[in-house]
């Protein structure tokens, strides 16, 4: 019997149609468009001015605050703007836009780094220069990553889980970079575990990718410190508590963090990127994003540079098929549908999904018929049916007793629900509102 | 048979007396002592208990002003100066006097002048879509149109208008209690002063965007000419953010700015209508649905 978490969850289809895709690298877009607030936290602060030149990596905006982060420039250019441009979100948000330089060779040249096994740095050197080159979350939460890593003196960390679930449908970002990166993921986690000075660590993925957790088997044998563990398929496994629940039997507390319980979980495209930043100074400029949908001829995986328009993609996969409907950022499950395509890739981008008018449509909303479903399939033992009526009628205070705080917005209930009832929707609301009454409250 | 209806009455009349006892030594004992002026000041007040002075009713209410010393920043906008005049004579403490104002809605991106560019199925609600994404639309400052606004208000003064897609304020019936203007999430309800005849100008847009963007996403956004700013005598527009707004303490309605805007983004009502030649020529469309439904 393959590890699980108990509570909940569901099986959507699993589409994974890109996964024997290998990772192409996509053309240097001729104008790159990367907005300051790409993470969790503050937004950055632009360092550069309209004029400027700029080299690739070269730090463009600074770090806004302790949970914030720098951001690098994608490619060697010009800065021709500073301008509001739609982001995932659907705002306009403040973005530098930096034309690049076509004569640059920096910019067309890919060099293939050779494995490195030396750790040069010291612990808190790898620190510094995880904050330094503007890490983040790369499983779509975007949460800066030193903020993560400072772990104060009372914690004790003994495992370091590595997220290689990819429980999203379709997704295939990270089960690809397992595949061809996996010598040099394993250094990453070597490099952390080093840093933080954990003993083991343990890499999570889902019995459908069963080439990495192969991959990763035949490594392994050469360090006994590192675990690679098989999960049973089920959403939303890749959820950071979930995970842990799954892995060590390890409940994570209702509002705290899997810190509280002696794990730090970080994801596969996170674990590269800090390889990348230790061993081969590179910053993160660009990560893997998968272009998929039924009707993609082309769909496929690759390297995007940070601040290519979503547009640039499409076209590369051959263009938007007809009868196109949405087009989402992230997976079915979870991810934003988009405002339009001109919408630049962030470090939160792990797929775009294009889907069509059949799929794209929510069902006609009916009303609640208490069957349950939303109750047995939550994963954190929430009421959905519960906290949708209280946001929807305003008890907010009510909603707060009722844990609203605790959801993951994994959507799970909304896609069982036989009503077709905006049940996250509300719920996200209702979230919004308990946090500003409870910021108030203190 | 005498007997029996003598005990029973006898019965259920000592009965009647200890519990009148009781309940009279309980009422002493447990007496609380409300000051009488809270329900002589309630009875002052509408009764609307719209939360529009803050309080949670006009109970509430009623006994903030009784407890505090200086209600000069309390003020029932329902009521009006008539009410707290008569608050003021009941407590003799010195209030407050403010100008009656009523809501007005800042946006006339209507569906013909707005086009939509995207699709959201989800559940109508203006404070959820706001949270999701910009709206409908490629303006992210105008009306959402799905009428958290006319939802919250208690006193029917809000409809929305079906060929419009946008909220409209009864001016009668508002009370201007605010409490359309608190349920926006896009801040385009304002509370305006009154003025005799229902006479208003303002600047029905929000869009702070340059302005070919916001000229593109909606054809009567303001574009941040200017010219308005250039006309007027009294310096009562100001410009911040590619975007005008009418300071209505200055502004003396002498209408100068109507004609100057290119894009028809100043809204005037109850005018007079033969002294504005381009607002007939242009707007008049607009401007007639507007004056209809203030009437109405």
């Amino acid at each position: 019997m393959l590890k699980t978490f108990p509570k909940g969850g569901i099986h959507p289809p699993e589409n994974k149609l890109t996964s024997s895709k290998p990772i192409q690298r996509l053309p240097v877009p001729k104008v790159v468009y990367v907005p300051i607030a790409q993470h969790i936290g503050i937004p950055a602060e632009i360092v550069v001015d309209r004029k400027d030149k700029v080299d690739i990596g070269q730090v463009i905006a600074k770090s806004g605050g302790f949970v914030s982060s720098n951001i690098h420039s994608p490619v060697a250019g010009t800065v021709t703007k500073l301008d509001m441009i739609v982001d995932s979100t659907g705002y306009k948000k403040q973005c530098i836009v930096i034309r690049t330089d076509a004569k640059n060779a920096s910019n067309f040249v890919e060099t293939e780094y050779p494995l490195k096994k030396e750790i040069e740095l010291e612990p808190q050197e790898i620190l510094q220069r995880i904050s330094d080159y503007g890490i983040v979350g790369l499983g779509g939460a975007t949460f800066p990553s030193h903020v993560k890593l400072n772990i104060k003196a009372d914690k004790k960390i003994d495992c370091l889980i590595i997220n290689g679930v990819e429980c999203e449908p379709y997704l295939t970002a990270d089960h690809r970079l397992m595949l061809e990166k996996a010598e040099e993921i394993l250094m990453g986690i070597q490099i952390l575990m080093y840093a933080l000075n954990v003993p083991r660590a343990i890499i999570g993925i889902e019995n459908n990718k069963k080439d990495a957790i192969e991959t990763f088997k035949k490594l392994m044998l050469q360090e006994p410190k590192i675990q690679v563990a098989a999960l049973q398929v089920k959403y939303p496994q890749g959820g950071e508590k979930q995970l842990v629940r799954a892995l060590l039997k390890r409940e994570v507390p209702k509002n705290g963090l899997p810190l509280d319980v002696g794990v730090i979980v970080h994801n596969v495209g996170t674990i590269f990127a800090i390889y990348q930043a230790v061993q081969h100074n590179k910053p993160l400029i660009e990560r893997v994003v998968t272009v998929t949908g039924k009707k993609m001829g082309k769909a496929s995986n690759f390297w995007v540079k940070i601040g290519t328009p979503i547009k640039d993609l499409i076209t590369e996969v051959g263009g938007m098929p007809e009868g196109t409907r949405k087009i989402v950022n992230g997976g079915p499950m979870m991810g934003k549908a988009l405002k339009n395509t001109d919408v630049p890739v962030t470090k939160g981008t792990s797929g775009i999904l294009v889907i069509s008018e059949d799929e794209a449509s929510r069902g006609e909303t009916k009303p609640c018929i208490r069957c349950g479903e939303c109750v047995s399939v939550c994963p954190m033992g929430l009421e959905p049916h519960l906290l949708m009526n209280l946001s929807e009628k305003g008890m907010f205070e009510h909603a707060g007793q009722e844990d609203i705080l605790t959801c993951i917005e994994c959507g799970s209930c909304s896609y069982v629900c036989p009503s077709h009832r905006p049940l996250l929707d509300y719920i996200r609301f209702g979230k919004s509102i308990v946090k500003k009454l409870d910021v108030s409250k203190n | 048979m005498t007997y029996s209806i003598i005990y029973s009455v006898l019965l259920l009349a000592s009965l009647g007396v200890t519990a009148a006892m009781v309940l009279y030594v309980v009422s002493k004992k447990f007496y609380v002592y409300e000051n009488p002026l809270i329900a002589e000041v309630e009875d002052l007040l509408p009764a609307a208990n719209c939360a529009g002075c803050g309080s949670p009713g006009c109970k509430a209410f009623a006994e903030k002003l009784v407890d505090t010393d200086d209600i000069s920043d309390l003020f029932c906008p329902v009521g009006g100066n008539d009410v707290m005049q008569l608050v003021s004579e009941a407590l003799g403490k010195e209030v407050a006097e403010k100008d009656p104002t009523v809501a007005v809605v800042r946006c006339q991106g209507a569906c013909d002048v707005r086009p939509k560019t995207s699709e959201f199925q989800g559940p109508k609600s203006c404070a959820i879509s706001a949270l999701i994404y910009s709206g409908e639309t490629d303006c992210q400052y105008g009306c959402l149109g799905d009428g958290d606004c006319v939802a919250v208000c208690k006193f029917n003064a809000m409809y929305m208008d079906e060929t419009t897609g946008l909220p409209v304020v009864i001016t009668d019936k508002c009370t201007s209690c605010g409490m359309c203007a608190e349920a926006c999430p896009r801040d385009i309800i304002e509370m305006r002063p009154k003025h005799k005849r229902d006479l208003k100008i303002f600047v029905g847009c929000l869009n702070e965007d340059k302005g070919g963007i916001a000229r593109k996403a909606c054809s009567v956004a303001c574009i941040g000419c200017s010219k308005c700013f250039d006309i007027c005598p009294k310096e009562a527009i100001t410009m911040v953010n590619n975007l005008a707004y009418i300071d209505p303490e200055y502004c003396t309605l002498c209408r100068k700015c109507v004609p100057v805007c290119p894009t028809d983004s100043i809204i005037e009502t109850n005018f007079p209508k033969k002294k504005v030649k381009k607002v007939e020529v242009d707007q008049g469309a607009e401007v007639k649905s507007v004056n209809l439904i203030d009437h109405a």
